[in-house]
């Protein structure tokens, strides 16, 4: 076996291979940049630039010492999915964005053998209006302070650019000059608190860990990012994995651990390859198995992919998930720590944390503590989506401000037409199903754990869905219920009937038929299913609805006491009528509609028969005049 | 069968005859066959030593496995919190209706098409998003989704002659 591996030289030799391009092509290959043809360009990439005489890899092996053409890698997720695929050219600093397998002749013709820019291809700011060169110009990087997301730029296949980057340094250090308490205590001191979305103090999880002494102890990194609009947990793995393995590493010296396993889910199959991938190279490079570095410190490692069930996140649920039971969460104490994976004592990270490790052994806990606030150190990744101009993956310090991720980095709210007016914000739904909703009153709010408890939201896993003025909030809450309700695995009463009796007064609500005792029986019941259940899920399924009711109560109002949806999103409260100022009387509605509810003679205008109506909108989509209202 | 159980036999010798291992097992068995069939589920619980009922329990729990047979082609339309909000249900109301589906039919009769929901494929930054088995269209619209279809059974037309 491969004992004494040597990182330095591994990372010195890449470093010199690497130095010798003439050039290096990243194309960010991340599941949003391959959708968006990806890998079809790099092919044409390739092809091209062997037209045009250039001598070209798309893989560097050890055999490469005097190659010096140019190198075509691809990288994880880089964040600017809206704009991708994303083409970087290297040492130029150039950035590509929306490239088409048609572009690529042109980029090799003008900019790799003219040494020309094509403005066409560059991020284009519209508030400065000027064509941005690389990363560095474009505020949606620039503002931004990547810490995990650092070395996203690198092929995520290649495990000896990972260690060129200083990989698998901090676990030499750990395992070869510390104790495990010493690990523990520098964890601890660095603040690090678990990305999952409570927020537990990671250091503290591993000592509790480290305190019941077994033969054999786990680490479980949990990949089961269920929440819908988060994907910073799938970037990780698919772009930096062995990141995920060091910091897994590091948690076994620390808790006496041996043996490991990494869970994901199976909605994400690049993530699951890319592990398995580096969990093999790993293998290979003597980085997994016993006596490591020498020492008698051993620890293997195991890909296990999930199927399909958002409460295997919660981590008693997720054990029994990989024991091959359904994943039904049990009650705790007995916390994991004592009794976890097939009863041995079990530490469980998500994988934004674990990937945070690595560097914190490395550069010591006090650079990391300097970054995000005093309670919440270090930066947190999110998952900037919906009515925004520049969806993508980011990476901030704690405490930075929604108003800054929204309209700084975000590029600002877009309409449902796709525009960014700067009029339309609404809210900010953070932490997914078990998270809240905020409001424009909480745009300066310095984001941590805290502070959004605070708000009844949660940093959960990191989500952040911006929504415009057009978005009807009670359809937001019953979509996080029925959410919510269809995920609860059915074992404690209050989340399972407690969740379908919310969905079903969320229903009434959006159907017109609620009273004044909705509202009522509807916090009461969200009260329960928070105090009642047994897990995570459930104690946090109500925050959605409650934090709507608290913060949008007069639109919860409109619909109960008024029957009047205000965004007109709620098709059973609409009020349909016809303009009679721009009707002209064609009678095309007339013959359109399926249940005779509009009458009028032609040339007068017509008359629409509410009682009749069925909301169907065929009328208003037949109208050429705009006439139709409240539909 | 006598054929299904030797595939399944070596998917079972490769796990150990593991209890443990019952859901990499099973997605093995899904893998090979797209679906778990009622005699298979049997036979693995009594191959590897547990009551027919535990293999069901685990194979109902999970949103992954399928009972029930799929089509060829299986899109699966992401109902994220970002797709929502982007309007992905109006794609799946022009699904269901261009391939005569609904939430309680999700499987077209001809086994060619099957349309189901899925929480989230994390391709959030394009949303709306739609897979057709491994193939991701981002940013879709209902017409586009529509324009798909309409090529797969163009596909299909070539391939059997026999499409409706």
């Amino acid at each position: 076996m491969n004992k004494t591996i040597n990182l330095e030289a591994i990372a010195e030799k890449y470093k010199k291979d690497v130095a010798a391009l003439e050039r290096r092509i990243v194309l960010c290959a991340g599941t949003g940049c391959v959708a968006n043809g990806a890998l079809k360009v790099r092919d044409e990439l390739v092809q091209e630039l062997k037209k045009a005489g250039l001598d070209t890899k798309i893989e560097l092996d050890e055999h490469d010492d005097d190659f010096t053409g140019t190198y075509v890698s691809k990288s994880g997720c880089q964040g600017f999915c809206q704009m991708g695929p994303l083409l970087h050219i290297e040492p130029d600093g150039i950035l590509y964005t929306k490239v088409k397998v048609e572009d690529v002749a042109e980029i090799v013709e003008k900019t790799l053998i003219g040494g020309e820019l094509i403005e066409r291809l560059l991020f284009h700011d519209p508030a400065t209006d000027k064509y941005c060169k690389g990363d560095d110009d474009i505020p949606f990087y620039n503002r931004q302070k990547r810490f995990v997301l650092k070395n996203c730029m690198i092929e995520p296949d290649s495990i000896e650019e990972y260690i060129s980057k200083g990989g698998y340094e901090g676990v030499h250090k750990a395992v070869t000059k510390m104790t495990s308490e010493d690990v523990c205590k520098d964890v601890l001191a660095s603040g690090l608190r678990g990305r999952g979305g409570g927020g537990f103090p990671t250091g503290l999880k591993w000592k509790f860990t480290l305190a019941y002494k077994n033969a054999k102890k786990y680490v479980i990194c949990n990949g089961d990012e269920g929440d819908p609009g988060a994907f910073m947990d799938r970037s990780v793995m698919e772009g930096n994995p062995h990141s995920v393995i060091e910091g897994m590493m590091i948690a076994a010296k620390a808790i006496e651990g041996n043996e490991g396993y990494v869970y994901v889910r199976t909605e994400y199959p690049l993530a699951v390859k890319r592990m398995r991938h580096a969990v093999a190279a790993a293998e290979k490079a003597g980085l997994l198995g016993d006596n490591l570095f020498g020492t008698d410190f051993s620890f293997k490692l195991q890909v296990m992919e999930g199927a399909g069930a958002f409460v295997c996140g919660e981590e008693t649920a997720l054990i029994a998930s990989i024991e091959g039971k359904r994943g039904m969460p049990m009650p705790k104490p007995p916390f994991p720590a004592e009794s976890g994976l097939w009863g041995k004592p079990t530490v469980i990270n998500n994988v934004e944390t674990l990937a945070s490790i690595p560097m914190i052994l490395l550069n010591g806990p006090e650079i990391y503590k300097a970054m995000g606030t005093e309670k919440s150190p270090g930066t947190k990744t999110f998952a900037l989506t919906g009515h925004v101009a520049n969806t993508g993956l980011i990476e901030v310090p704690f405490g930075t401000t929604l108003r800054e991720i929204v309209y700084n980095i975000g590029g600002g709210v877009t309409n449902n037409a796709g525009e960014a007016t700067g009029e339309d914000f609404k809210s900010v739904q953070i932490g997914g199903p078990s998270g809240g909703c905020l409001t424009p009153e909480m745009l300066d709010m310095p984001l941590d754990f805290d502070s959004l408890k605070s708000v009844g939201a949660m940093v959960g896993s990191g989500g952040l869905v911006v929504m415009n003025n057009e978005t009807c909030m009670i359809k937001i809450a019953r979509f996080f219920m029925q959410f919510t309700q269809n995920e609860s695995c059915g074992k404690c009463v209050p989340c399972r009937e407690g969740t379908k009796q919310m969905l079903a007064l969320l229903d009434d609500i959006i159907e017109g038929e609620a009273d004044e005792s909705t509202l009522k029986l509807l916090e009461q019941t969200a009260r329960a299913v928070q105090l009642g259940s047994l897990c995570g899920l459930g104690k946090t399924a109500p925050n959605p609805v409650l934090s709507t009711l608290k913060y949008f109560r007069e639109e919860y109002e409109s619909h109960v006491f008024k029957k009047v949806c205000p965004t007109g999103e709620c098709k059973a409260l609409a009020q349909p009528e016809i303009d009679p100022e721009k009707c002209i009387g064609c009678t095309a509605c007339v013959r359109k509609c399926p249940v005779d509810a509009i009458s009028g003679e032609k040339r007068k205008a017509h008359y629409l028969d509410a009682e009749k109506c069925i909301k169907c909108g065929v009328c208003k989509e037949t109208c050429r005049f705009d006439a139709i209202l409240g539909l | 069968m006598e054929q299904k159980k030797q595939i399944v036999n070596r998917i079972l010798k490769k796990n150990n005859h593991d209890e443990s291992r019952l859901i990499p097992i099973l997605q093995q068995i899904q893998g090979e066959f797209k679906f778990l069939s009622k005699e298979l589920i049997s036979y693995v619980a009594t191959e590897i030593g547990v009551p027919p009922s535990q293999v069901y329990g685990v194979a109902t729990f999970y949103a992954h496995f399928s009972l029930k047979p799929k089509g060829k082609y299986i899109i699966k339309l992401c109902d994220g919190t970002a797709c929502h909000v982007k309007k992905s249900h109006g794609i799946l109301e022009a699904l269901y209706k261009k391939l005569e589906l609904s939430e309680e039919k999700s499987t077209s009769d001809d086994m060619i098409f099957t349309v189901e929901t899925v929480s989230c494929l994390g391709a959030c930054g394009l949303a709306p998003v739609m897979l057709v088995n491994e193939q991701v269209y981002g940013q879709v619209t209902p017409e586009q989704a529509e324009q798909i279809i309409d090529e797969l059974i163009e596909t299909e037309k070539t391939i059997k002659g026999t499409i409706k």
